[in-house]
């Protein structure tokens, strides 16, 4: 399953979005984004991104207020999923220009097309941002 | 009717959208709950609607609500399948996204859409067809999945490239859940990997990737795909994926591993990319750890990663090292350094990553050297990374039965060292450990019960509760091996000091059973002692004198006791002087002062002949601190401390009767064996002689299983009974509770108070944000970054602040890690006491339970079937493959295959001065030649099948019929392709 859950916290430690490759019930997401959220926001920048957490990993990075966090695997490549997290802020930013949190606020479902079609079923699946934002830029239109 | 309408539009004009929705929670400092509780109503009212929008709104914004404040939605779960078969697309997206949200297996309404994911699934807009895939990637069940394999199937090889690679993604999922799918999809998958674009080869790789992790045997016989992707690709996604498999299928075909190693190193000298780099290292270290050269390569990267000043790949480069260790210790000691030096950095996730290190370091010869080092090293950081210190030092040691100690004395005293180490938390452990060693070894005593006298007495201790269970352990050890003790009445004393009663009650009867013990052993001692005095000199001694000496000892001994005990025992101290009459004593004294020199002597050989100082005085002392301490307990509410103190006091009743009879009885005193308290003492110390030792881990299973008891009951019933009374997780971090119950005070908390200013002022303080911390964003030049390598980690700006401390660490461990030390060893270890069967827990590696057999048994027989049956294999494998130009069935002539492949693959190469292998083209292709010893060690493997290779460029069909042949032979056992012949 590579990537488990993408998910967006702001420094306060609200969620943004949330993203999950498979079911968990609301009590299991919430005591899970709880735990995450306080362990990698306790964190200062002269540390690591990368947080060894139940039986696997969270690879996260912090973006003006916004933190990115991705759950994978213990096998994952941590170097590769900061490379993901990189691409789809630039992706974002592409779109919406200078994104900022509000954005993601106001246009969650944007940003949940552009997860849709970087990562299907837990696999990176798409890497190239013209690609990514061809279909939104087309339903944008219609 | 025309009232209905008007409600509807009424309700389509003023309902709130999601937009609505946010702003109003932005305005809520106070009360959001309240706001959304009223959203919720609104929702529940207008999902209702017949109007496909106000429906599609409402739904809308349930799901947001779900997805981000954690609101239930799945009594909505049919208004979603409403919304998804809506025929206007930004409906169904809504559905389709709600959808994916919230159903699970147990949704009872998945039942109805199979047909409509169909729908959408053979749309001509490929939007929908995208939906539908998206959806049923997160929510497929066995029933859908077989249901929609048909259509998957269409989809796998659609010309769309934007359908196919999401198609290729759901492949996975319907995999899982219903295998048969495998029969009809794979071929097609496999198709996919020959795919020219870069994205269907990025999705299938990655598919690959994930199945391949779960059962790397049944794709074996894809290797020349894989390997053809690894020389080709230039997609380091890809790589990093392939690379992945070829970890998982290297360690089970030694052939194809020879193969790979080399363009494996290949890509880690020159990739640019450190992602890459690093999964090329991992690859190395982990699956190609008998490649020597690779490995040195490898550890080269891991050097330059761990000086990196980037945390992140300071981590993983001691990631990697981790992993070199378990089979080339050298790596870590060339390492050693960076190591220890990153023992104090400011990443407790660093530190932690080289502690593991460290401790993988240690062997026989190291062991008191490291673990002096670290742990003077916890004294001085904090709590946290402190216990993980002495966690990782208490479990190094004891791994495998104390395999790495020899000197036990000192070990003991680590341990008691330990525990007075302030923030020490490792009690339980400890614990154990000081019982177990006991049990275990013999010669280790004498030093344990001084270990666990020093923490016994200690009054401060006791304030600790983290110390409470060493200090059970101590009292155990010092109570079971009493006779060791060169002090038993300090022991006594320190057992039944007044702070005891900060202890809970367990410990405390641990320490009144422990101090029963000690008192037996007095009486037993001073029994015997007074026997072999009798006896040895019956009848030349006047009684009176030996009276009168037992009494003048008497003074110096209770002097012993009192300096030596806290001085809270004045008190009790009080307790017996009336009794003993200390004032005749002290006169006597006066008057045999020569003898007080002597008994001084004797006192001052206390060390070495304790026992042999028991006197009656001494005796009746005991008794009475014993009493007095124990009085109070006999009101104690707690069964257990009330139980022991009461037996104790009991046994002290009985014998206390006769005791000062026995001891008048002087004359007669070869008869004391007849004194009835004697006969009791002698009983009560034989029990407790009786020596324990460690017990056999598989112990249970010895026993029997008594007729008419079922151990596998089913107690599911029970659950609904004792549902109410779930023991609350102690600790909701820890790893063993998984998803610890947990109230959302976390975010209401820390709801915030800072983004409630209106949009427009926020760009001019998202720009004055930006300037204070630039680093968090993306460089406003918009030139594309380097898509090549990751981001530069977050600053490196962050100076390497190396105090003193990690410098003198450095120094002390220089000497102590060299292995080649010879430990010297000044006695030799101990006998350690083993149990043959199964001592330390059997923790078999079991393999995993493939429980997904169906899967790779289907992939099996699509992959490898055929080769069983040869005359329907060429058939199929023709259809299959046709595609491949030039190239004729995987399992004839892989070979030649896989020639072609490394010929496409050098031509990028060329430029670089790679002599060897642009002569070897010209000589002949066989690419095998280009590693000469390679071929000698494959041809003393593999003698005549080595033969056959170098000729079989000119005996096709004589290669046809090896391959029939050998296929016979393992057509049962897992088969192995032959592609490397």
């Amino acid at each position: 399953m590579g990537i488990r859950f993408v998910l967006m916290v702001n420094k306060q430690g609200q969620t943004r979005l949330a993203q999950y490759y498979e079911y968990l019930t609301l009590e299991e997401r919430r005591a899970l984004e709880g735990e995450i959220v306080r362990k990698c926001l306790a964190r200062n920048e002269q540390q690591c991104s990368f947080v060894e957490h139940r039986n696997y990993k969270i690879v996260y990075r912090r973006y003006a207020s916004l933190f990115f966090l991705v759950g994978v695997d213990n096998d994952e490549n941590e170097l590769a999923i900061l490379e993901f997290i990189h691409l789809l802020v630039e992706t974002m930013d592409r779109h919406f220009g200078n994104v900022c949190e509000l954005d993601i606020m106001f246009h969650l479902e944007k940003a949940h097309f552009m997860l849709e079609e970087m990562v299907m079923n837990g696999c990176i699946v798409e890497t190239s941002k013209a690609n990514i934002l061809a279909p939104i830029q087309l339903m944008d239109k219609a | 009717m025309a009232g209905g309408t008007s409600s509807s539009i009424m309700e389509t004009f003023f309902q709130r959208n999601l937009e609505d929705l946010i702003k109003g929670l932005r305005l809520q400092l106070i009360g959001e709950s309240a706001f959304i509780s009223k959203a919720l109503d609104e929702i529940r009212r207008e999902v209702k609607s017949t109007d496909p929008h106000t429906k599609s709104n409402a739904i809308h914004k349930l799901s947001y609500l779900a997805s981000l404040h954690f609101h239930d939605m799945s009594w909505a779960a049919f208004h979603v399948v409403e919304v998804m078969s809506s025929s206007r697309f930004a409906h169904k997206r809504i559905g389709y996204q709600a959808a994916s949200l919230s159903f699970h297996d147990d949704t009872p309404v998945l039942l109805l859409i199979t047909n409509q994911l169909r729908k959408d699934l053979t749309s001509t807009n490929e939007f929908e067809v995208s939906l539908a895939l998206e959806c049923l990637s997160r929510i497929s069940t066995t029933d859908l999945a077989r249901d929609l394999t048909p259509e998957i199937f269409t989809l796998l090889s659609t010309t769309k490239l934007f359908v196919r690679r999401k198609a290729i993604g759901v492949a996975l999922r319907v995999f899982a859940k219903y295998p048969d799918a495998v029969r009809v999809c794979f071929k097609r998958l496999v198709e996919n990997l020959e795919s020219p674009d870069q994205q269907i080869l990025s999705a299938v790789v990655g598919v690959f990737c994930e199945l391949a992790s779960n059962d790397p045997g049944s794709y074996l016989p894809l290797a020349p795909e894989f390997y053809r992707i690894l020389i080709d690709s230039k997609n380091n996604w890809v790589l990093i994926k392939v690379l992945k498999i070829f970890a998982k299928l290297a360690p089970l075909e030694p052939r194809l591993a020879k193969r790979v190693v080399e363009p494996i190193c290949e890509h880690m000298r020159r990739t640019g990319a450190k992602s890459l780099m690093f999964e090329c290292v991992r690859t190395v270290v982990s699956s190609f750890s008998e490649y020597e050269s690779a490995v040195k390569l490898a550890v080269v990267k891991i050097r330059e990663l761990l000086v990196d000043d980037d945390p992140n790949l300071k981590y993983l480069g001691l990631r990697g090292l981790s992993i070199v260790t378990l089979k080339h210790s050298w790596a870590v000691l060339e390492n050693k350094e960076v190591v220890i030096k990153s023992l104090s950095d400011a990443d407790p996730n660093i530190k932690l990553e080289s502690l593991r290190l460290v401790m993988a370091m240690v062997s026989e010869s190291n062991v008191v050297e490291i673990s002096r080092v670290l742990v003077n090293y916890s004294l001085k950081s904090d709590p946290e990374f402190c216990n993980e210190i002495l966690g990782s030092i208490l479990s190094t040691c004891s791994r495998n039965v104390y395999e790495i100690i020899v000197d036990f004395d000192w070990y003991v005293s680590l341990l008691g060292e330990m525990s007075r180490i302030p923030h020490c938390q490792k009690g339980d452990e400890i614990e154990n450990q000081l019982i177990d060693i006991g049990m275990r070894v013999n010669d280790v005593r004498p030093e344990l019960v001084q270990v666990a006298r020093d923490l016994l007495i200690d009054p401060a201790l006791l304030g600790n509760p983290f110390l409470h269970r060493i200090l059970s352990a101590a009292a155990w050890v010092s109570g079971e091996y009493v006779e060791f003790s060169r002090n038993p009445f300090e022991l006594m004393e320190a057992l039944l000091q007044p702070r005891t009663s900060l202890l809970p009650p367990s410990i405390r009867a641990v320490y009144i059973h422990s101090a029963f013990k000690v008192l037996v052993f007095c009486l037993h001692s001073f029994i015997l002692q007074k026997g072999h005095f009798t006896s040895s000199c019956p009848d030349n001694l006047v009684p009176g004198i030996s009276a009168l000496a037992l009494k003048r000892e008497m003074p110096e001994s209770s002097d012993l006791i009192t300096c030596e005990a806290p001085p809270t025992h004045g008190e009790q101290d009080e307790g017996f002087n009336p009794r003993v009459s200390n004032q005749s004593c002290e006169d006597l004294s006066v008057e045999h002062d020569g003898d007080r020199t002597i008994s001084h002597g004797q006192t001052s050989m206390h060390d070495s002949s304790e026992k042999n100082s028991f006197t009656y005085e001494s005796i009746v002392n005991l008794i009475n601190v014993v009493e007095l301490a124990l009085d109070p307990l006999t009101g104690s509410h707690d069964v257990e401390v009330l139980e022991r103190a009461r037996n104790v006091l009991c046994f002290i009743e009985l014998i206390k009767a006769e005791l000062p009879e026995c001891l008048v009885q002087k004359e007669t005193s070869v008869d004391s064996e007849d004194v009835k308290a004697f006969k009791i003492i002698e009983l009560m110390s034989d029990a407790f002689s009786e020596e324990l030792g460690p017990v056999s881990v598989s112990a249970q299973e010895r026993v029997p299983l008594p007729e008419g008891l079922i151990l596998k009951e089913n107690l599911d019933d029970l659950e609904t009974i004792c549902g109410e009374v779930q023991v609350p997780p102690s600790n909701l971090f820890s790893f063993g509770s998984p998803y610890g119950e947990e109230k959302g005070v976390f975010f209401s908390d820390l709801h915030s108070k800072e983004e409630s200013e209106p949009s427009t002022e926020a760009t001019s303080l998202l720009t004055e944000h930006r300037k204070r911390h630039g680093l968090y964003y993306l460089p406003s030049e918009k030139n594309e970054i380097l898509a090549n390598d990751y981001p530069p980690a977050n600053d490196s700006k962050w100076k390497n602040n190396l105090n003193n401390d990690t410098e003198d660490l450095v120094k002390l461990t220089a000497q102590s890690l060299v292995s080649n030390k010879k430990p010297n060893h000044a006695k030799p270890r101990p006998v350690v006491v083993k149990l043959d069967d199964g001592d330390v827990g059997s923790i078999s590696a079991k393999r995993p339970e493939a429980k997904d057999d169906l899967l790779s048994g289907a992939v099996r027989e699509v992959l490898l079937g055929s080769d069983v049956i040869p005359t329907s294999q060429s058939n199929e494998s023709n259809k299959s493959f046709g595609k491949r130009k030039g190239k004729e069935k995987l399992n004839m002539e892989p070979s030649t295959e896989l020639k072609e492949n490394l010929g496409d693959s050098e031509k990028p190469d060329l430029e670089k001065p790679r002599s060897r292998r642009s002569k070897h083209r010209t000589h002949g292709k066989d690419r095998r030649h280009k590693s000469p010893e390679n071929i000698n060690e494959e041809r003393e493997e593999n003698g005549l099948r080595g033969k056959q290779k170098s000729s079989h460029r000119h005996a096709r069909h004589k290669a046809r019929q090896r391959a029939d042949a050998l296929l016979t032979v393992v057509s049962q056992t897992p088969v192995i392709p032959d592609f490397l012949l």
